[in-house]
């Protein structure tokens, strides 16, 4: 109970913090739309239309929850670093995982925002007909999808807890994993041996859901399988983040001096 | 059993600089202090800049792992427990960091109530009282990055005693509060340690540390180089007290005279306007005023005083800044 209070307030409060910052904020309500508009123009001139650009507006706009959350996820903890609140963090009595998960929620949320941003932006600037076959089934994967990706976030965040300059993977990763994940480009093109690599990431089955259900296809294998990797990356997350923080404490790289 | 226990504790520090020339760098910055703190004590650590205070602090509420040496507080270890150890202990770190500016500071002490397990039906009361506490009552919607220095400070004081901590660090917790506001929280930190709160604090302002500390730890290059009560330390300087008398014309064997009395270590004469004063330095504990009057017989004395050495004379003398 009092865990779910936690986690409620930490991710009511790390939305506050983020919506008041000038990038994240107004940038973030902003930028997933140029995002939009030049894949939707991309398709638009190879000449596709309908499932296929619908298809193009779903693979834009999980694309769009995964930067949210890769880029910030690894960015945050050294944001706390540098303000001094890491430590603080670090040194309650709450398991620091517990306060890692919402805050990289909060991300995803934000992310959630810009599927539906782009999803509008796609109906009504360029016209995509946004028909979902099983709407229930869409918003029920989009909302696993959401979790899993905030997940892997987690996992990314306390990975950089020990390394002061970690916060660089997440913004390396962001790009593969639009190409690797089937955002855009369905994973049957890839090399073989990209594939496993694929299935090991929340976002692949989360997307795939996503399409099945806008194109009415059956989404339980796919949920279950992004639901299984999101519990798993949150015990290796709290498995690693014991190691990590007893690494940080060691070396002294809680804070900045 | 004492409430704070720390036995032979070091830390060493590595850096390396660079990403291919890795030279690394050691510093020694905690050498081997031992020290115990007893339930409701008040004890100071004092020292120059880098002496190793904060490191020594941060060992003890568990953000630093200490590289030899064992440290307790309430009993339990803190490399074996820290969970045990943080949910105890507050601390308050001095410097305008440490505080969600993006946040109201009403905000930012619901977060910290939230991590502290503050129950939800006593937050409410015990934020505002926090607020009241500390001054900022009527500023709590406001942001933190509008805050003055004082304020941030006054509230992370505010975010430290937000669950009552049994035991309470505070690292240079007046640093940017004006004289009023000191002067309060000096008067709270007492009424925590009359309730039984104990307290270790650092401070580069010696009143403080004299006003506040039962007992006190005077570090320099990571060791412990003197403790005791304000008043040991102050008796163990070696000038001891000074007694500065007014004369108008002192005359010539005087000072030879007084320089000749027994528990008098030097005579210094100073010329201020019409009158010259004799400095008496004194051997601590030596009682000299009245001998030195009878060896002023002849001469128009004006105004005696005696002044006792103080924390900061000892200070000086122990970390050894001329
Ligand atoms: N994270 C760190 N990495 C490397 N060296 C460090 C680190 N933290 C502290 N030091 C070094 O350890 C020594 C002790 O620092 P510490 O902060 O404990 O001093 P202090 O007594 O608190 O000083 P001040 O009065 O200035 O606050 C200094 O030489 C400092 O440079
Ligand atoms: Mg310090």
């Amino acid at each position: 109970m009092s865990t779910l209070r936690l986690v409620l307030v930490t991710w009511w409060l790390q939305l506050k913090i983020r919506s008041r910052s000038a990038f994240d904020g107004l940038l973030g309500l902003l930028w997933p739309l140029f995002f939009a508009t030049t894949i939707f123009l991309m398709y638009r001139a190879s000449g596709a239309e309908g499932s296929a650009l619908l298809s193009a507006a779903v693979g834009a706009s999980v694309m769009g929850i995964w930067s949210a959350t890769s880029t910030s996820a690894s960015f945050t903890l050294q944001q706390e670093r540098r303000q001094g609140t890491l430590e603080l963090l670090v040194a309650a009595p709450t398991p620091f995982p517990l306060l890692i998960f919402p805050v990289t929620l909060s991300m995803a949320t934000v992310g959630a925002y810009s599927m539906i941003a782009t999803l509008l932006w796609g109906r009504f600037v360029f016209g995509i007909e946004i028909a979902v076959a099983n709407p229930l089934a869409f918003v029920l994967s989009t909302l696993v999808t959401v979790v899993g990706i905030g997940m892997l976030g987690f996992l990314l965040a306390i990975s950089t807890v020990r390394y002061r300059s970690a916060w660089a993977i997440g913004a390396a990763l962001e790009i593969p994993v639009w190409l690797i994940c089937g955002f855009l480009i369905p994973l049957q093109v890839l090399p073989v041996w990209v594939r496993p690599i694929a299935w090991l990431l929340a976002p692949t089955w989360g997307m795939s859901a996503i399409r099945a259900a806008a194109e009415g296809r059956g989404v339980l294998a796919d949920l279950l399988a992004c639901i299984a990797l999101a519990i798993a990356y949150g015990f290796i997350g709290m498995l690693v983040s014991r190691h990590m923080l007893n690494s940080a404490r060691r070396r002294a790289t809680l804070a900045l001096s | 059993m004492a409430v704070i226990e720390v036995k032979d504790l070091t830390r060493t520090f590595r850096s390396s600089k660079g990403l291919f020339r890795r030279n690394a760098r050691e510093v020694e910055a905690v050498r081997g202090i031992s020290f115990s703190v007893e339930r409701g004590e008040l004890f100071g650590l004092l020292g120059p800049n880098g002496a190793g205070k904060t490191t020594t602090i941060k060992m003890l509420i568990t953000l630093l792992l200490p590289t030899t040496g064992q440290a307790s507080v309430l009993g339990f270890d803190v490399v074996a427990h820290p969970r045990e150890v943080r949910r105890r202990v507050g601390y308050v770190f001095g410097g305008d960091r440490g505080l969600y500016d993006r946040l109201s500071g009403l905000d930012n002490l619901r977060y910290f109530a939230e991590l502290y397990a503050v129950p939800p039906r006593e937050q409410r009361t015990r934020i505002h009282e926090l607020l009241e506490l500390v001054g900022l009552t009527g500023r709590e919607k406001e942001r933190v990055e509008g805050y003055s220095r004082g304020m941030r400070q006054r509230l992370h004081i505010a975010r430290g005693l937000l669950h009552r901590p049994e035991v309470l660090f505070l690292d240079e917790p007046s640093i940017g509060i004006d004289p009023v506001g000191a002067r309060e929280l000096r008067a709270t930190v007492k009424a925590l340690v009359e309730h039984g709160t104990t307290v270790l604090l650092t401070t580069h302002y010696m009143f403080e540390a004299d006003d506040l500390c039962d007992r006190i730890a005077v570090i320099a290059g990571g060791q412990i180089v003197s403790s005791g009560t304000p008043d040991d330390l102050k008796q163990r300087v070696s000038s001891g007290p000074v007694v500065e008398v007014e004369v108008y014309g002192v005359l010539g064997g005087v000072v030879d005279r007084v320089q000749g009395l027994p528990g008098v270590r030097s005579v210094v004469v100073e010329e201020r306007g019409q009158a010259q004063v004799l400095l008496v330095h004194v051997e601590p504990g030596a009682e000299v005023t009245q001998a030195i009057m009878s060896c002023l017989d002849d001469a128009r004395v004006g105004r005696v005083v005696t002044r006792e050495p103080t924390l900061e004379d000892a200070y000086i003398e122990l970390v050894g800044t001329p």
